[in-house]
């Protein structure tokens, strides 16, 4: 080994402030300039995460399909939330859910108690997807959920079958939840038992449940409950707050009520 | 002065190895094993950072104050993890989800702030990368070596091609989940630990107590 040189010797106040500043510039210069640069690339890998998980969510993901092929017959509407009504006042596309929760013409504070998911500012507009059948027919309604759950927000999306009333299936694209216990709400075999769960009761009231152990057949109302993830509370409370208040009055709910009207009528 | 940059890069890697010798940087040995991918990746951004914040702790160390000596390496390792996790998120999407925190966790892995407080404050730049270097190559060994068994027993594949055909699709291994759960890296490097010290005796450490033979229990009142 070499020989170490002259051990680092103590200084003066001046020069320790004058060296942890300096550190501490070109550090944070780096940091920066790395997120910044680079942080086109990263949104467009987000995207198209988002995309992968909203075909697979919606099942449209066939062999010899790209992402992009199978995302084509998605259609993507914006919906105001307060309404219900589809408006085509944005491009669906082109909206920020990070942006739009700044911005206070598109989103409305929640007070404490009104806000179950923990968002504190609700957008007033956000987008649908929709899957018809081949006679136009709506096969799958794809809605974007999102809420706190431990240490992040978890974006999500819940996929309702044509009944507008059957879960197809539950998928986050973003959190940061701890790998291991709330990082499972991404295993394969925890979401797969969304599938076929009913998310509303008989009043059309948001209803779904994570309870501790497994949902056996003799559990009552066992279609309405759903595994919680162990060693992982308040993930798993995050959750289901979060899909109670996007499904609810407060999310989208009036858009619901308007599409089984529409369907009545038809 | 030369700098005997055989001994500094190679010595790490069973000499002196951080993983099987020091016992340190454990945690993510155990948490990106279960597959070579994220082994590799972890090995390549650990070997990075330990070499480059060596380097450049190194080049200032006669500037930096004895009393936040600590706090300096930990910025300066820290900005550096942060690059890499940045690079990751870019170019490598589905391997940084599957690193998730690990990538941040190189920030307190012990292999860095041992190699920083160890070697880089008290030698030169080139030495001090080279020592980082070569811990970076004795973690990644240690890795990689878990991660083969892990992948190639735990899912019959390797970086994701199937070697060993599995059961379940219709092959003929049936693979043994325990190597997928976090204990079985700690099983495999305590067999590497066992298997090293055989061969090097000098890393065997001298016991700490005597085990006494067994007496006959008296009985007490």
């Amino acid at each position: 080994m070499a020989e170490p040189d002259t051990p680092p010797v103590k200084h003066s106040n001046r020069k320790t402030l004058l060296v942890a500043f300096a550190v501490c510039l070109v550090c944070s210069l780096i940091v920066a300039s790395a997120a910044v640069l680079l942080k086109p690339i990263q949104m467009a890998n987000q995207s198209i995460e988002r995309k992968r998980i909203l075909v697979e969510i919606a099942d449209l993901m066939k062999p010899g399909l790209t992402v992009a092929q199978a995302y084509q017959q998605v259609d993507i509407f914006m919906v105001e939330l307060s309404s219900g009504l589809v408006t085509d006042a944005f491009d669906p596309e082109k909206f920020d859910i990070t942006k739009a929760v700044k911005d206070v013409n598109l989103s409305i504070p929640l007070q404490r108690n009104e806000d179950p998911a923990q968002i504190r500012r609700k957008p007033k507009y956000l987008p649908v997807y929709r899957v018809n059948d081949s006679a136009g027919k709506l096969k799958t309604l794809i809605l974007p959920v999102y809420g706190y759950g431990l240490w992040s927000t978890l974006y999500g999306f819940i996929a309702l079958q044509e009944d507008m009333r059957t879960i197809q299936g539950l998928r986050f694209h973003q959190h940061a939840e701890t790998p291991g216990l709330g990082g499972e709400v991404d295993n394969p075999r925890w979401l797969a038992l969304w599938k076929g769960k009913i998310a509303f009761d008989d009043h059309w009231e948001p209803r779904i449940e994570l309870i501790k152990g497994t949902v056996g057949t003799s559990t009552p109302d066992s279609h309405h409950k759903v595994d919680g993830l162990s060693g992982a509370t308040l993930t798993t409370h995050g959750v289901t707050q979060l899909l109670n208040f996007w499904l609810g009055k407060e999310g989208f709910g009036p858009y619901l009520i308007r599409l089984r009207e529409e369907r009545e009528r038809s | 002065m030369a700098y005997p940059v055989r001994k500094i890069l190679f010595s790490p890697v069973v000499d002196n190895n951080p993983i099987i010798l020091q016992v340190l940087g454990i945690c993510s040995a155990l948490a990106v094993t279960t597959k070579l991918s994220t082994a590799l990746t972890m090995s390549i951004a650990l070997t990075l950072v330990v070499a480059c914040s060596g380097m450049a702790i190194s080049l200032i160390r006669h500037h930096i104050p004895t009393n936040i000596r600590i706090i300096v390496q930990m910025t300066i390792i820290a900005s550096m993890v942060i690059v890499v996790d940045q690079f990751l998120r870019a170019f490598a999407y589905e391997l940084s989800k599957e690193l998730s925190v690990f990538v941040g966790l190189i920030i307190t892995n012990c292999i860095v702030m041992g190699r920083a407080e160890a070697f880089a404050m008290k030698n030169p730049p080139w030495p001090s990368f080279l020592d980082g270097f070569g811990n970076g190559l004795g973690f990644s060994v240690i890795l990689l070596t878990v991660g083969t068994i892990r992948e190639l027993f735990g899912s019959g594949s390797l970086l994701g091609y199937t070697i060993l055909p599995l059961a379940r699709d219709g092959g003929w291994y049936v693979p043994n989940g325990l190597l997928l759960l976090p204990p079985s890296a700690f099983f495999l490097i305590g067999l590497i630990i066992w298997a090293v010290r055989s061969w090097k005796k000098a890393q065997v450490e001298k016991a700490e107590f005597r085990i006494r033979e067994m007496r006959q229990p008296t009985e007490t009142a």
